[in-house]
Formats: structure tokens, C-alpha cells, sequence
């Protein structure tokens, strides 16, 4: 065994026992959640996955982003089967592998590949495009100061340079006496005319081990990023809520406490009573919310079609992922912090109109309303701390039986007055 | 005008050994709120030129806690469903209809969790229905060269996936039909929902319903139809703040085909 191949191996094994590490902890903060039943349904949960998150149905409503997207998705996976040859290459000291055995298939292929990374590249180019020259709104908003900005440019540059390092590699070895020249990278070739056989042979191999630490860098970056998404998206759609959409789940607990209260006989069951109703923190959430969070891709659809942020609100939904994300992150328990006021105002969460724009805009069907009622739950139901109107208004409810002061006997005198 | 309508209570039929057809759950709004009333009566008159056996709760029916719930107070929104769902079953009822897209949310989706399984519809539904079984004609003509842009309800749209039949129902006026860009599931909130409507708004810009109300006049409607007596009102407030309300009438989609027969 070669320097190399020991090298290679030390590398990609610390690597992928890093990324496995990273992978493990995000799964126990998503298991800090409170159980909900997201097992039913398995066909139909199963068909959602495959039309949301591998079909991309959603994304569709944004046709130009859906086509890049799409670009970029489908490049990643077939790209992928290069990198199984580089992983074979890698460990048994060959340079392609596979070659040999498949001859022209092989040449077919790798043109077919070199296009792909070729349209990564330019769909890369036309993001940061978007990003940074034409300013799309939702791409340079406030949600995304700091280090969310960074992370979107990172993501973009690092694909760019990967495909580049990939095109390079051809391109040098196309150069090389008796080496074939592929579509895209013979375009590179005249630039590298200048070069000896030797210095040749040194591009091929530093532009393979450059795209290989490359890889393994950007799958440690992945679990840190929003672009953990390509692989959280699966679970979160297969998880995601099938119920209609208006249809807020209902709390048995208090169900056992009204119907205690209305019927002095009724015997609640024993032991089910929650530590708390509602969310005041990351843990009160259902473990859903919390896989939501950590598969949020900060797109900003959600934000965009809220009427609340159209309208100069304080609300983003975008945000309140992002919030929940940050805070389950650096969860500590008893650290005298949580999301309610330190991650997430009140001012943002009585802006909602409940009117279900941002479920309908997630392209990965992530649910930001659930979390935005489940924590009007804590301030209403443990701290009395609903806004002025909306205690008025359940005043009257709870008195009188309509949100407004008019008595319930009353509710039939409508039809007195048709005649 | 209609003929003399006696509207019947739930118990009234109780009484007499029977039950109506369906149960016309008029809503809080729809009992209380005087714009709204018109709603509740224009459908009133509808079902009844019908044919159809119905009846209403009355004093039986309490609010179905949808503000309540979505303000975050569980107790208190489950305290009215499942007083209303003992009252719903004790007399045995299986079909509802209301003009109100909360309380057909809440009612649909939200009771059966609860131990209240009915079959619910949305009035414009029922109306859809009715026109398709030719129970209910309407005469055509009188909104021709009208122009009617429809506002699709969060509760209805979005929230139930109801999209087409209040279009089919708006489609036998033979009207102008006109869209916003922002309709059917990209449909804009009015700014009610949520409990909204029964609080300030949030610090912002401008109002939800002004913006919506705003996109809706871009298209100079002679008409702006909703099913939803909470997207009426914050419609027509915006018609007012424009100072189009005497332009543009905001009429719920009963209200529509019961002036096309001549009803109110």
C-alpha cells in the first residue's frame, strides 16, 4: 500500500467518521422533541416524498429557479457515480477504474458528465447572479445577515470550484500524449499548452485530490449549513403534515381537563398530564418541528407570499425556522434562555394570520404556522398573555358563547327579521 | 322580494318526530353581525326556494371556538366544541352547512378528533349542488357585462382546498369573471384569520385588508365576491378606505344569486 492510497484512506475514514459524529448529534436535538404520531399513512407518505422531494413537485411555482435547481440536483446525484470511481481509484491506487472495462461507454459517459458539470457550474453562476447582481428580494433580506449570507456563497463558490477542479483534471490529461479530449473540457486545453508532460501528470493529480478533500470538506459543511437540506428533505416531506391544512391538531391532555369540567364523573387517565401546554422552548416542540428547523433551506418562499411580512410585520416565517434551528442548536437545558422572547418575539407571533400562505409556499413542505401556534399556546394557556383584543374577544366567548358581547339566546332572532 | 319564511329550530323539528335535511349552522357572525346577517339571510332564502328541509340551531348553537383555537387558548375553544358536539349528537344530526369558512374548518376537520363526525359542507358547495340537481335555477342576464372578481377565503382555499365551487357557483350569474394574480392556493389573507379580527394588527406598513382590497380594484370590478363574512368585512373596509365603496360592491356569493332570483 502506497503513501497515497494510506493518505486517501486516513482522510476520507476521519471524514466520513466526523460527518457520521455531526449526523448523530443533529438526530438526538431533533429526539429532544415531544412525540407526535407521524407513522400513518405510510403509501401516502411514501408518494409525497417521491413527488415532493425527489420529483421536486413544489418547486415548479418558480419556474426559472425550479430549472437551475433542477440542474444542480441532477448534476449532484449522476456526478456521484464519478465519485464512486474516484472512490474505487482512491483506495486501490488506480486512475479510473472502470475504464477499461467499459470503453466507449465510459468516453460517452464522461462527456455526459462533463455537461452536467457544466450546467452546475453556469446554474452556480446564474445563483450568485440572482444573489448578489439582480438582488432577488428574498435572497438579500434581513433574515439573512450574518452568517446565513455567507453560507448561501460558500455553498454556490464550492460547487463552482468542485466542477472546476473535475474540468480541470479532463482537461490536463486530454493534453497528455494520446489522451482523449472531452466536450467541455477540450475547451480548457489550449490553456494548458504551455505545459510539460510532467507538470501535466501534476495538475491531474493535484485537481483529483483537490476535488476529493473538496468533497469530503463540503460533507462536513453540509450538517452546519442549510444545505443539509439534500438530505433532510426526504425525511421532512415524508413526515410532513397530511392533513388539511386548516386542520390544527388537537391536545388530548386538556381534552381530559374539559371533560373533567364539564363532567364532574369523568376520570381522567392517570400520568399524561404534559410538563407544560404549548411551546415556550425548542424541547416543547413535536420532534417534526425540530427536523423542520434543521431541513429549512432559507429560501424565502414562505416569507415572500406572508401577508404579514408584505405588509411590513416583524413576521417571517423563514425566520421562525431559522430562530427554532439557532436555538436548538446552542440548547442548553436550564440556561435561562428559550425561543419564546430571546429566539422568537411575541410581536412576530401575533402577526399570523394563520392564513397558510408559508406551508403552501415550502417547496419541502415544512410547516412554520405549527410552531407559531403551538407557542401562542404557552403565552395564552400558561401566562394569560394574549393581547388585549383577543382576551376581550374570550371573554365574551367563554360568558356569553360568541366572540362578541350578544347573548347566545339571542343567536336565532336573525330569522325574526326576514319577514 | 320572497315569500314569508318561517325559519324552524332543530328542536322544533325534535318535536314534531324529525329531522331536517340538513342543518344550517349560521355562525357567530352570521347570527350577530349586521352586514353579515344579510349573508345568513340571502342563503336562508336560497335553501327554502329549494326545496330544501333545514333548520337552525338558535339558541343551541354556541361559537365553534375557532377564534379560540387560534388565539392558543385549547381550553376554551374545546369547552365550546364539545358542548356543541353533545348538542349536534344528542339530536342525532349528520349533515351541516354554513356560510362561515372557520366554522367549516373547524367543524369538518377540527370536531371529529373530538367525538363530532358530520358530513359539512361550505355554503357556496351546497349552492354548487343545489344548481347542478337543478334544485335551484338561476336566471342568467342580470350581471351581464358585470365584472366580478372573486376572493378566495384562506379557510376555504388554501386550508380546504376549495377553489372551484364558488367559481362554478359565481359562473351561473353569467357576469364578467375577473382574477387576481394572487388567487387559489397563492390566493392574499383579507387579514382576519388567525383571530385577527378581533385585535389591532401588528406594527407595520400598511393593512393586510388594504392591500388585498388595493389588487382586488387594480382590476375595476363592479363587483368583489367572497364566501366569508370576515373577508366581507375587512373587503369592504378597504373599498372604504380607497373611498370606492360606492363603486364597488363587496357581496358574498349567496347574496349574488339570491338578487339574480330576485330574492332580497
Amino acid at each position: 500500500m502506497g503513501i497515497s492510497t494510506l493518505l486517501f484512506l486516513a482522510l476520507t475514514g476521519s471524514a466520513g467518521w466526523a460527518f457520521s459524529r455531526k449526523v448523530r448529534l443533529i438526530r438526538a436535538k431533533i429526539n429532544l422533541g415531544q412525540p407526535v404520531d407521524r407513522q400513518d399513512r405510510s403509501g401516502e407518505r411514501w408518494a409525497t416524498m417521491a413527488r415532493v422531494a425527489l420529483g421536486q413537485s413544489k418547486m415548479g411555482a418558480k419556474p426559472l429557479p425550479a430549472l437551475l435547481h433542477l440542474l444542480v440536483y441532477v448534476g449532484f446525484v449522476l456526478i456521484n457515480i464519478e465519485v464512486l470511481e474516484m472512490l474505487v481509484d482512491g483506495i486501490a491506487g488506480t486512475h479510473r477504474f472502470f475504464q477499461p472495462y467499459l470503453g466507449s461507454v465510459y468516453t460517452a459517459a464522461l462527456h455526459f458528465f462533463e455537461v452536467l458539470a457544466f450546467l452546475v457550474l453556469a446554474a452556480c453562476v446564474v445563483f450568485l447572479t440572482r444573489r448578489f447582481v439582480s438582488r432577488v428580494p428574498r435572497l438579500q433580506h434581513p433574515d439573512l445577515a450574518g452568517f446565513p449570507q455567507k453560507d448561501a456563497t460558500t455553498i454556490l463558490v464550492v460547487e463552482v470550484v468542485l466542477m472546476g477542479a473535475l474540468l480541470l483534471m479532463n482537461a490536463a490529461e486530454a493534453a497528455l500524449p494520446g489522451g482523449t479530449t472531452y466536450v467541455i473540457s477540450g475547451f480548457l486545453v489550449p490553456l494548458l499548452s504551455g505545459l510539460s508532460e510532467s507538470s501535466l501528470h501534476a495538475v491531474v493529480t493535484g485537481a483529483w485530490w483537490f476535488h476529493w478533500v473538496g468533497i469530503l470538506a463540503f460533507l462536513n459543511y453540509l450538517p452546519y449549513s442549510k444545505h443539509f437540506h439534500i438530505v433532510l428533505a426526504f425525511p421532512n416531506t415524508y413526515y410532513s403534515k397530511l392533513t388539511p391544512k386548516g386542520q390544527l391538531d388537537s391536545m388530548p391532555s386538556v381534552t381530559h381537563e374539559v371533560k373533567a369540567m364539564l363532567d364532574p364523573s369523568y376520570a381522567p387517565p392517570a400520568g399524561d398530564a404534559p410538563a407544560r401546554f404549548g411551546a415556550k422552548d425548542v424541547v416543547d416542540l413535536h420532534w417534526v418541528n425540530l427536523l423542520n428547523a434543521y431541513t429549512c433551506t432559507e429560501c424565502g418562499r414562505c416569507t415572500e407570499a406572508c401577508p404579514a411580512n408584505q405588509t411590513g410585520k416583524k413576521l417571517s416565517p423563514r425566520r421562525i425556522m431559522m430562530a427554532t434551528r439557532d436555538r436548538l442548536e446552542n440548547y442548553q437545558p436550564e440556561d435561562g434562555l428559550s425561543l419564546l422572547d430571546h429566539g422568537i418575539s411575541r410581536e412576530e407571533l401575533w402577526a399570523c394570520t394563520t392564513c397558510n400562505a408559508c406551508t403552501e409556499a415550502c417547496p419541502i413542505g415544512i410547516d412554520p404556522l405549527d410552531i407559531i401556534v403551538q407557542m401562542r399556546q404557552y403565552i395564552v394557556m400558561e401566562e394569560s398573555g394574549a393581547p388585549h383584543g383577543l382576551n376581550a374577544m374570550m371573554t365574551n366567548l367563554e360568558n356569553n358563547g360568541a366572540p362578541w358581547p350578544f347573548a347566545q339566546a339571542d343567536k336565532g332572532r336573525w330569522a325574526q327579521e326576514l319577514n | 322580494m320572497g315569500d314569508t319564511l318561517t325559519i324552524r329550530t332543530v328542536a322544533e323539528f325534535a318535536a314534531a318526530g324529525e329531522l331536517p335535511e340538513v342543518v344550517f349552522w349560521t355562525g357567530c357572525a352570521g347570527s350577530f353581525d349586521d352586514r353579515a346577517k344579510k349573508i345568513t339571510k340571502a342563503f336562508a332564502r336560497l335553501l327554502h326556494k329549494s326545496g330544501v328541509s333545514f333548520a337552525i340551531l338558535g339558541s343551541e348553537e354556541g361559537c365553534t371556538g375557532d377564534p379560540a383555537k387560534r388565539a392558543g387558548n385549547e381550553f376554551l375553544f374545546q369547552m365550546q366544541a364539545l358542548q356543541n358536539i353533545e348538542v349536534l349528537n344528542a339530536y342525532g344530526i349528520q349533515s351541516l352547512v354554513t356560510a362561515c369558512p372557520h366554522c367549516f374548518n373547524t367543524l369538518k376537520n377540527e370536531y371529529p378528533a373530538l367525538g363530532g363526525h358530520y358530513s359539512v359542507k361550505h355554503h357556496t358547495q351546497f349552492l354548487q349542488e343545489l344548481l347542478q340537481s337543478g334544485r335551484l335555477r338561476v336566471e342568467g342576464g342580470k350581471f351581464e357585462g358585470k365584472k366580478i372578481v372573486y376572493h378566495d377565503p384562506c379557510y376555504l382555499g388554501r386550508a380546504n382546498g376549495e377553489y372551484e365551487a364558488p367559481r362554478a357557483v359565481l359562473a351561473a350569474l353569467e357576469g364578467e369573471m375577473l382574477e387576481m394574480k394572487r388567487s387559489r392556493k397563492n390566493g392574499l389573507c383579507c387579514g382576519a384569520g388567525g383571530a385577527q379580527m378581533f385585535k389591532e394588527p401588528e406594527p407595520g406598513r400598511q393593512d393586510i385588508n388594504v392591500a388585498r382590497t388595493e389588487e382586488a380594484l387594480a382590476l375595476q370590478p363592479d363587483i368583489i365576491a367572497t364566501g366569508c363574512p370576515f373577508c366581507n368585512t375587512m373587503l369592504t373596509d378597504g373599498t372604504k378606505h380607497f373611498q370606492q365603496e360606492g363603486n364597488v360592491e363587496v357581496l358574498d356569493i349567496a347574496e349574488l344569486i339570491a338578487r339574480a332570483d330576485d330574492l332580497v
